[in-house]
């Protein structure tokens, strides 16, 4: 590329400057730090820190809290992005079929992205609330089961990973939909004239060119799920009852700032990281992968 | 015809059943939070709306002192995405214009913000903040976030579609590149700097964990934070009508934002995933 402006030598730094320094120190150097002092013990009071090697590793993976909080995590964030991607596919899919009056409905979903997860939280809370929550007198008129999520650890998972597909729903339909309108209409018009039929083509060629959306959106609930969701879970069930709920992202904030083991919490924020990159580089593998083959 | 008419009759209500209920949790909300307190313990629970609403959102508004907690958010949410959206401007201009050293940056500058959320880093980004003497600051809630690789990207797409002609003419009639970028792209921008700006508007005022740990004064806690205070309150048993009340004017500025601006936040979503 050839420069528009010849002569301004020094200009560009200047303008990438500040993007670049607040990277730098408010992103990039915590998380050094965070890596270095994984390796240590800082005393209680400050001041002295002693390498320790991996220890505060061995610690985090022999501690029986530590493989709850991870297995409840998986469980959840596996259940938010399944859940909450095949019921938003489904959705993108009824609202981009060639009906008049539709355009409506492809607005209509947006709203719920605008709700925080600690707005989500507080609702769903009041929904299934075992004394006056709407969904509980249902289920309980419906089956006879009294759901009480304060108590009941898995009505607690299950609600939760509920409340933040809800709170999803929008975002993930806005980009489904997005990615349906991309997909080439004489691919699947094609497909229907060699005789194919509708669950067929959807399968066989509009779910494979929408790979790169699908690959995108479990990249952004993924990072919801495993660290965004914090407000919903602080709102609805700090981590309850007895850590049912206690996703990694909860219990790495509580080991930090509620029972002050910095290094102990530094080596939870590695194993976070390591978990973040391998999604990243997911999403990119399968992004790269398309555009060759499309060619 | 008639099996069409069908389908599309079945689309339809499909469709508005699930919008109806996806919708209702907030319906429901709305209705508690326009009862009394007895009535909202009513069993079964009450499906329409009382006459209570502004008794609860006074209650709701003065407990928390919910008057300040919305201006710090407004004040931090407008801030942090104004702030982005200059940044990612320069930043993208230089992308898209100059030939430097620098240029090789950005697509690890994308992957380092992507891979490295606040949980990675949080115990540090904290000791910083109290080593710059930030915390209980708007320094602290604002410009650790003025970074925004969503918003390069943004406008590192548009402006690559701007046809040469342009900065050409500029250059012919003596305008430098600073003066091009304010009188001709930035001008040209606008859906993109309404798309970034619903995202990121939103985006800030539901941010969470950061404020809960970097803000412990009561007058800079902001809105999301003043939802945990009414959960908490001295009565052993949730008073849901003023919770809901306080929860609805939490949820009110970013919803109206989206509702005003789904236009460019749905065009701003159409160019994020071309990207």
């Amino acid at each position: 590329m050839e420069s528009k402006f010849p002569g301004y030598r020094l200009l560009p730094y200047f303008l990438v400057f500040p993007s670049i320094a607040v990277i730098l120190v408010f992103l990039v150097v915590p998380f050094v730090q965070a890596v270095i002092q994984s390796f240590y013990q800082t005393s209680p009071f400050g001041g002295v820190s002693t390498f320790v090697g991996i220890r505060q590793y061995r610690l985090l993976f022999s501690a029986p809290d530590y493989a709850r909080s991870f297995l409840a995590t998986w469980y959840f964030a596996l259940l938010v992005i399944l859940g909450g991607l095949a019921l938003s596919l489904f959705l993108a899919v009824l609202v981009t079929r060639k009906v008049r009056g539709l355009a409506f409905y492809q607005v209509a979903f947006i709203w719920t992205y605008a709700l925080s997860p600690a707005v989500a939280g507080i609702i769903w809370a009041l929904l299934f609330d075992p004394a006056v929550g709407l969904g509980t007198y249902v289920i309980q008129r419906l089956t006879g089961f009294s759901m009480n999520f304060t108590i009941q650890g898995s009505s607690a998972l299950l609600l939760v990973a509920g409340a933040s597909i809800w709170n999803m729903l929008g975002y993930n339909v806005c980009f489904y939909i997005a990615g349906l309108q991309n997909v080439p209409r004489e691919l699947e018009e094609a497909a229907r004239v060699d005789g194919a039929g509708p669950w067929r083509t959807f399968w066989r060629i509009t779910f494979p060119m929408l790979s790169p959306t699908t690959a995108f959106l479990v990249f952004v609930n993924t990072i919801y799920a495993f660290f965004q969701v914090f407000g919903l879970i602080d709102i609805m069930t700090k981590g309850g009852p007895g850590g049912a709920t206690e996703i990694l992202v909860y219990k790495l904030y509580r080991d930090a700032f509620i029972r002050v083991r910095y290094n102990y919490a530094s080596a939870q924020s590695v194993v976070l990281f390591l978990i973040v990159a391998a999604t990243a580089l997911f999403q990119l593998w399968i992004s790269t992968r398309r555009a060759v083959y499309l060619r | 015809m008639k099996k069409q008419t069908l389908y599309a009759a079945g689309l339809h209500t499909t469709l508005a059943l699930i919008l109806l209920g996806v919708a209702f949790p907030v319906y429901f909300a709305f209705v508690i939070a326009t009862h009394t307190y007895e009535d909202a313990y009513a069993f079964p629970p009450k499906l329409l709306p009382g006459g209570q609403l502004w008794t609860n959102v006074s209650e709701a508004w003065t407990r928390t002192n919910m008057g300040r907690l919305m201006l710090n958010s407004s004040l931090v949410a407008l801030a942090v995405s104004l702030g982005k959206i200059v940044l990612s401007i320069l930043a993208a201009f230089a992308f898209t214009h100059f030939r430097f050293r620098g240029r090789v940056l950005l697509f690890p500058m994308c992957m380092v913000t992507q891979m490295l959320p606040l949980p990675v880093r949080i115990v540090p980004a904290y000791q910083l903040m109290a080593s710059f003497r930030w915390l209980n600051t708007y320094y602290a809630l604002i410009i650790p976030y003025l970074a925004s690789t969503t918003g390069i990207l943004l406008f590192r797409q548009f402006f690559l579609t701007v046809p040469d002609e342009l900065p050409d003419a500029a250059r012919v009639d003596g305008a430098g590149p600073l003066r091009y970028l304010w009188s001709v792209l930035v001008p040209l921008s606008k859906t993109n700097i309404a798309a970034l700006f619903v995202i990121e508007f939103v985006y800030m005022w539901n941010e969470y964990l950061w404020p809960l740990l970097v803000t412990t004064n009561p007058t800079l806690r902001v809105a999301q934070i003043g939802l945990k205070m009414l959960l908490t309150t001295e009565r052993t048993v949730a008073e849901w009508n003023v919770i809901m009340a306080g929860t609805i004017l939490v949820m009110l500025p970013p919803l109206v934002v989206l509702i005003l601006m789904r236009r460019q936040f749905a065009q701003g979503i159409a160019m994020q995933s071309t990207k």
